[in-house]
């Protein structure tokens, strides 16, 4: 498995991409921070760059890169080797160099200027999206064998993610605005990781916005040590499940 | 030579006017407080040296002044009013006075003052009482260096820090009220002045004002109390150089104004509020020269609310800078600082040359259904108030600050 693994990597740094990715994460942070005249404010541009940017190139390159590598992954097929173990490595290998591009170019700066709660919140949160998009970007690839389709898909994904989602979950709260729904709100931003990424980081960042009778449930939620807790393991299945499905397709796909 | 026989007796005069001095102690002539009182007269002076005296309710009827050296306690034993004083004139000056009853039917206080006129309350330690220091019917009185705490956890257990009730002319001045309901209550309280006192960790309202006309209020920090402050049903009541700090939680206002007219307000400060100042049914309200800095709401300002002057505010850092629950606006908003604001200034006038309109579409969802703060700095709802700004739709139009300043306003 470390062999693949290290095939794989060899190859992302080869590619050169993902070092482009990071002097971009980099020159965006850095700047983020010093045209902003106070800390907060450099914070929620990165937030945006977290809940946009990384999500978006970790899940296109990741889905091209899988495509590309269909021969790579034939070729290894027809060694002894398991397939959990094949397209784990690759899994594995995508998400450490993403993950390392974004501690590299963003999490380097924000340990400097945020304080430590805030940072290792930002960093723990940056690292599980590029984890979470990366295992998103393996299920839309395993899905078609078609290449277009596959990026098509994950593009759609993203757009639902980052955008269309939100535009949903406004439509819900006008339909049942008349309803108390704040708690099944909580809820809801289960289904999206970047929802509940920025949910987690604002409340560490200016809690006086979340503040209001559904800040204050949030706060009840999301502050506690459980609710903490429970936002962490989710995101994790968010990392988790997506590959999980695509590793059960993978293990019986006729290649 | 005649002169000075006069001179003579004039100082003999006034030293007997002086009256005399009671000294009260464990060494000294009087054991208790009571003994003294009951053989002192008017303008007599009693001394109380340190130690603590538990007798029970003790009741000043004469005009004296009751001074204390070395901090003496005067303990309640929680079933007595402490100190009452039902005479004009009275000075109470050093004190440790504690554990007052609990009633909710004649709210015994640390110190309860019945219909007198010039009473001075001095450098006091009221510690633990039902209600520290309640002023009823009463005018002239100067209530000054006190320290008032109490350990409320309910808001029906625990009585005001201050209380003051259908009086006149009263002096507040630098005291430090924490943990009681309210830490000043103002009820039909008129030509007075509330003064560099320090108020926080109150259960309710840091000042509590009602009905309470031609007041004012300066240099007052008002800290982490349950609900801010309020000022109700009140006309003509000056506001300035306050502080209105961290009053956080969904009912919790750095000021809330509740049917007020007339009133000025300037120079003060409110940082870290869930709403800084919330306005409901207000009149003619001058606000100049405050600043609204790193609050959720900074004003929140209801749609009765009419001729109210905003004119030269700092607006910094709130998540929004206005928010209100209508279309009607009959308010007007001029030259302040938002540091929302996105325009240019090309005659280099100090005036941005494009119209704010502090109110974003985002807040006014908000309003109206607030799980909607779920999506708080999502990318959606950034693109629906960038859209809103440029062509107001939803938004009330007349919203706007004709001349936003490009500089913040140096206070």
């Amino acid at each position: 498995m470390s062999r693949i693994l290290k095939y794989v990597i060899l190859d992302i740094v080869k590619n050169k991409i993902v070092i482009v990715y990071t002097i971009i994460l980099a020159l965006f942070s850095w700047s983020a921070f010093s045209l902003e005249d106070n800390v907060a404010k450099g914070l929620l541009t990165l937030l945006n760059i977290i809940l946009l940017t990384v999500p978006l190139v970790s899940i296109l390159f990741s889905t091209i890169y899988i495509y590309n590598s269909s021969e790579f992954i034939e070729l290894l097929v027809s060694h002894p080797i398991k397939r959990n173990r094949i397209w784990t490595s690759i899994y594995a290998g995508l998400c450490l160099s993403m993950i390392f591009a974004f501690i590299v170019g963003a999490g380097i700066p924000i340990v400097l200027f945020a304080d430590l709660g805030k940072a290792i919140m930002m960093i723990s949160v940056g690292t599980l999206i590029t984890a979470i998009f990366v295992s998103i970007a393996f299920l839309s690839s395993i899905l078609s064998r078609d290449k277009a389709k596959g990026i098509g898909v994950s593009i759609l994904l993203w757009l639902y993610f980052a955008l269309l989602f939100d535009g949903l979950v406004l439509f819900l709260l006008f339909q049942f605005g008349d309803y108390p729904i704040e708690k099944m709100m909580v809820g809801i931003t289960a289904f999206s990781p970047i929802d509940l990424s920025r949910i987690l980081i604002l409340l560490q960042l200016d809690a006086s916005a979340m503040m209001g009778y559904t800040g204050a449930i949030f706060q009840d939620f999301f502050g506690t040590k459980l609710g903490l807790f429970l936002s962490y393991f989710l995101l994790f299945l968010w990392a988790f499940l997506p590959f999980a499905f695509s590793l059960k397709r993978f293990r019986k796909k006729d290649l | 030579m005649v002169k000075k026989a006069f001179i003579l007796i004039f100082c003999f005069l006034t030293f007997l006017s002086f009256g005399s001095t009671f000294h009260v102690g464990r060494n000294q002539k009087y054991k208790t407080i009571k003994s003294a009182l009951h053989l002192v007269e008017d303008g007599d002076k009693v001394i109380v040296h340190g130690g603590i005296y538990k007798e029970g309710n003790i009741i000043i009827t004469k005009s004296i002044t009751l001074e204390g050296r070395n901090r003496p306690v005067i303990d309640g034993a929680r079933k007595f009013e402490v100190l009452s004083i039902k005479a004009n004139d009275v000075t109470i000056q050093g004190f440790k006075i504690q554990h007052s009853s609990y009633a909710t039917l004649d709210d015994p206080g640390g110190i309860k003052v019945y219909e007198s006129y010039n009473v001075k309350i001095l450098n006091n330690h009221l510690y633990d009482n039902f209600f520290g220091i309640y002023i009823q019917n009463c005018r002239r009185v100067l209530i000054k260096g006190n320290r008032i705490i109490a350990f409320g956890k309910e808001e029906q257990e625990i009585g005001n820090g201050i209380h003051c009730w259908k009086s006149d002319s009263l002096q507040i001045i630098a005291n430090d009220i924490s943990g009681n309901r309210d830490g000043i209550y103002f009820e039909f309280v008129t030509h007075s002045v509330v003064w560099r006192n320090i108020s926080h960790d109150n259960i309710r309202y840091g000042l509590h004002f009602m009905f309470s006309h031609d007041d004012s209020y300066f240099t007052n920090i008002f800290k982490s109390n349950g609900a801010g402050v309020a000022v109700m049903f009140t006309k003509r009541v000056t506001m300035m150089n306050n502080t209105f700090e961290k009053n956080w939680g969904d009912a919790a206002y750095g000021l809330l104004l509740k049917e007020l007219t007339d009133c000025y307000m300037s120079g003060n400060k409110y940082i870290e509020n869930t709403s800084a100042v919330f306005m409901d049914g207000s009149s003619r309200i001058i606000m100049r020269r405050n600043e609204f800095k790193a609050n959720g709401w900074g004003l929140k300002i209801q749609a009765n609310c009419t001729d109210n002057k905003i004119e030269g505010n700092n607006f910094i850092g709130n998540t929004f800078d206005i928010s209100t629950n209508g279309n009607l606006t009959l308010n007007s908003f001029d030259a302040n600082y938002w540091d929302k604001y996105e325009g240019y200034d090309l005659n280099k006038d100090q005036i941005g040359d494009t119209p704010y309109h502090p109110l974003s579409l985002y807040s006014v969802i908000v309003e109206v259904n607030p799980p909607a703060m779920l999506l708080y700095r999502s990318f959606m709802v950034t693109l629906l108030d960038k859209s809103e700004k440029l062509i107001p739709s939803l938004t009330p139009e007349n919203f706007v600050d004709n001349r936003p300043l490009i500089h913040l306003i140096d206070l």
